[in-house]
């Protein structure tokens, strides 16, 4: 094992992908020579060339277009686009393309794509640099979204989504690029499968959901919370957002009785609603107090200045003083 | 040619600088950790920025994309302002919220800077609707990237305002490069206003965006062509100094390629020309640049003493 950080691990994942199927090919603005805004596809030109890590034109729209079409022509397409923020003229193809294709075609036209996109606040990227998308995706039957919260993970995940027959939205949390480390297998091929949540931190008391540099930081309040007050939480990172592994969430549940939820997107109508929603139609009986949701506020973006988009995020004091209160109950 | 009065082209030239040193302190604020997330700065298209806008007319109106300090400084919003929101500050032009990329003042018909590229571009189209609608006489220029000429907002854009014949200048500030992609590795044809035949529009001139007075002189024709005909579409060829925002490592590009464009600087081209034709003397620029230097560290100041926003602040704003 060695120690990466989470964009090391997603780099290594297209590497490897790359190298072990030629059907594997990289578009976006700027992932060549540039390496991409953040550097996810460093050097990945000088090995595979500019015939498998095209630059494209700025154009969200086709960049995940070409890929629909690539993937329906037998090809596997990782789409980059730079920041989640400007993906919405692509919302088309998406929405119906890219997720009804299969279903339209009576089973005969998958499109085995990825969409790689940068998600969240955190960075002072302000109102169009910072956005939480998946809630808007995850309505949407015929995608899966995987949204992964550390290197293992993340590395793994993308290998299973760049095999998936599906499409794949995989949005990385641009805050947790650099900052979030954690030990990945040196060689041997490994893969996360998409589906099941996975159990970070065991605990008792109540049950923690997250994902994304959510569920990092949750780890990190639930540390902290049992140090100082004994609070013992399980921490469940969703990790697959869709299909919903609705097992894994109430099995977690059926321990502990007591449920908060923490996402960085707008509170309401956000991915969160829909954790609670299972929870109480499977999981009324197991209940022992109220579902809570700790989110950001519904205000249109991610403000710019620093103070203001610190009130915004959630981080891991907010999470802490909300188990507390949950614990409390 | 330019008919302007010598005191205009001193204010024109003052102009210009202004926004140098704004640039240039912005860029040490943001490498002092004082301006947060990203900046891209406008060194080397000065001339563009202040031809385009000082040949508005009273009535007209302009937009233009995320790389907009020299737009706002141009259109009149004092650098204090501009610094305030790029600090983060409740002064600032959107306080604090939106931050560089997206200033804007709508009494001077600024309709600001947007992050989305080329997602401004309808919008003009919709000012601009105006004027038919009410029969109103104005145009609107709208300023963009040679990358947004690749994005389909452009199409949609252009051909409405050709079908409707509405009065829009669309002008590219072509700098060459969009991020790290040269111009001919993302579009077929490198003409830009070539386009403008596509649409059935009036293809305007490649003007040379080094030089503020044919940038000012090609603009005020457009304008005015536009008012009476329709949309027109024009170029601006220039340059940008320095990397696409801070951090830039610049790769796609050559130092000295850099260093022949820098030869090329719109402010000493336009300074020895008010010497050489307007009897101007060094010591009167030099003036200018100190005069400019004063404006921007009050401007800082200003904006240092300026209050943070608070946690209500986030509240604010969402519903009219
Ligand atoms: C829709 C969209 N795609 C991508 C980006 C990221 N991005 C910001 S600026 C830029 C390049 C723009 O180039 P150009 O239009 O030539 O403007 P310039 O930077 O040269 O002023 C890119 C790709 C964005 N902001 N919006
Ligand atoms: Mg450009």
């Amino acid at each position: 094992m060695a120690m990466k950080t989470l964009i090391e691990a997603i780099s290594e994942a297209m590497d490897e992908e790359m190298a072990r199927d030629e059907r594997v090919f990289i578009t976006g603005e700027d992932v060549g020579p540039r390496g991409g805004v953040f550097r996810a596809t460093m050097g990945l030109i000088d090995k595979y060339g500019a015939g498998r890590v095209v630059d494209s034109p700025l154009a969200e729209l086709s960049i995940i277009a070409i890929g629909i079409g690539a993937a329906m022509a037998g090809l596997r397409p990782i789409c980059e686009i730079q920041f989640a923020d400007f993906i919405h003229p692509a919302m088309n193809q998406i929405i119906n393309e890219a997720a009804k294709m299969y279903y339209r075609s009576d089973g005969q036209w998958p499109v085995p794509m990825v969409i790689r996109a940068p998600y969240g606040g955190g960075i002072g990227g302000g109102l169009y640099h910072s956005q939480s998308l998946e809630a808007i995706f995850a309505h949407v039957p015929g995608l899966k979204i995987v949204v992964p919260s550390n290197p293992y993970d993340a590395k793994g995940l993308l290998k299973s989504a760049v095999r998936d027959p599906n499409p794949v939205m995989f949005f990385e949390t641009k805050k947790g690029y650099r900052l979030i480390k954690g030990e990945v297998p040196e060689d041997g091929d490994y893969t996360v499968p998409i589906g099941p949540v996975n159990v970070l931190r065991e605990g008792d008391d109540l049950t923690v959901y997250a994902y994304g540099i959510m569920a990092y930081y949750t780890w990190q309040a639930a540390e902290q919370v049992a140090d100082e007050d004994g609070i013992e939480c399980e921490v469940v990172d969703i990790r697959t957002l869709l299909p919903l592994d609705r097992e894994g969430i109430l099995e977690s549940f059926k321990k502990t009785g007591k449920a908060l939820i923490v996402y960085e997107d707008n509170l309401t109508m956000g991915y969160g609603a829909e954790i609670a929603a299972v929870l109480s139609d499977d999981g009324f009986e197991y209940m022992d107090g109220p579902i809570k949701r700790l989110a950001g506020p519904d205000v249109p973006g991610v403000p710019f200045s620093h103070p203001i988009q610190e009130a915004f995020m959630p981080n891991p004091k907010k999470i802490a003083a909300a188990i507390r209160d949950l614990a409390g109950y | 040619m330019a008919d302007l009065s010598k005191d205009t082209l001193l204010d024109m030239y003052r102009n210009m600088v202004v926004i140098r040193r704004l640039e240039e302190k912005s860029a040490e604020l943001y490498q002092q950790g004082l301006i947060g997330g990203f900046l891209h700065l406008y060194i080397g298209q000065e001339a563009t920025g202040v031809g385009a806008v000082w040949a508005l007319g009273e009535d007209d109106h302009v937009i233009t994309a995320y790389r907009d300090h020299g737009i706002a400084v141009s259109i009149g919003i004092e650098p204090k302002y501009i610094l305030a929101e790029m600090m983060g500050k409740t002064t600032g032009v959107s306080k604090g919220k939106g931050g560089s990329m997206h200033l804007a003042d709508k009494d001077k018909h600024f309709w600001g800077g947007y992050a989305i590229v080329g997602g401004h571009l309808p919008l003009a189209t919709g000012l601009a609707l105006r004027a038919r609608y009410k029969d109103e006489n104005f145009a609107v220029l709208c300023l963009m990237g040679d990358g947004s000429t690749n994005i389909g907002y452009f199409h949609e854009s252009l051909n409405m305002s050709a079908v409707w014949d509405l009065p829009v200048v669309w002008m590219i500030e072509n700098n060459q490069y969009g991020m790290g992609t040269a111009v001919d590795r993302a579009s077929g044809e490198t003409e830009l206003v070539k386009r403008a035949v596509g649409y059935g529009m009036k293809e305007g001139p490649r003007v040379d965006g080094m030089d503020v007075l044919a940038v000012y002189d090609a603009t005020k024709e457009a304008l005015e062509y536009a008012k009476k005909n329709g949309p027109i579409l024009m170029e601006s060829l220039t340059y940008r100094f320095v990397g696409h925002s801070m951090g830039d490592p610049e790769r796609y590009r050559t130092k000295e390629e850099v260093h022949e464009y820098q030869e090329g600087d719109p402010i000493r081209i336009f300074g020895d020309k008010l010497i050489g034709e307007h009897k101007v003397t060094q010591e009167q620029l030099d003036v200018f640049d100190r005069e400019a230097r004063d404006l921007i560290n009050e401007a800082v100041e200003f904006a240092t003493n300026s209050p943070n926003p608070e946690f209500d602040d986030l509240f604010v704003d969402i519903y009219s």
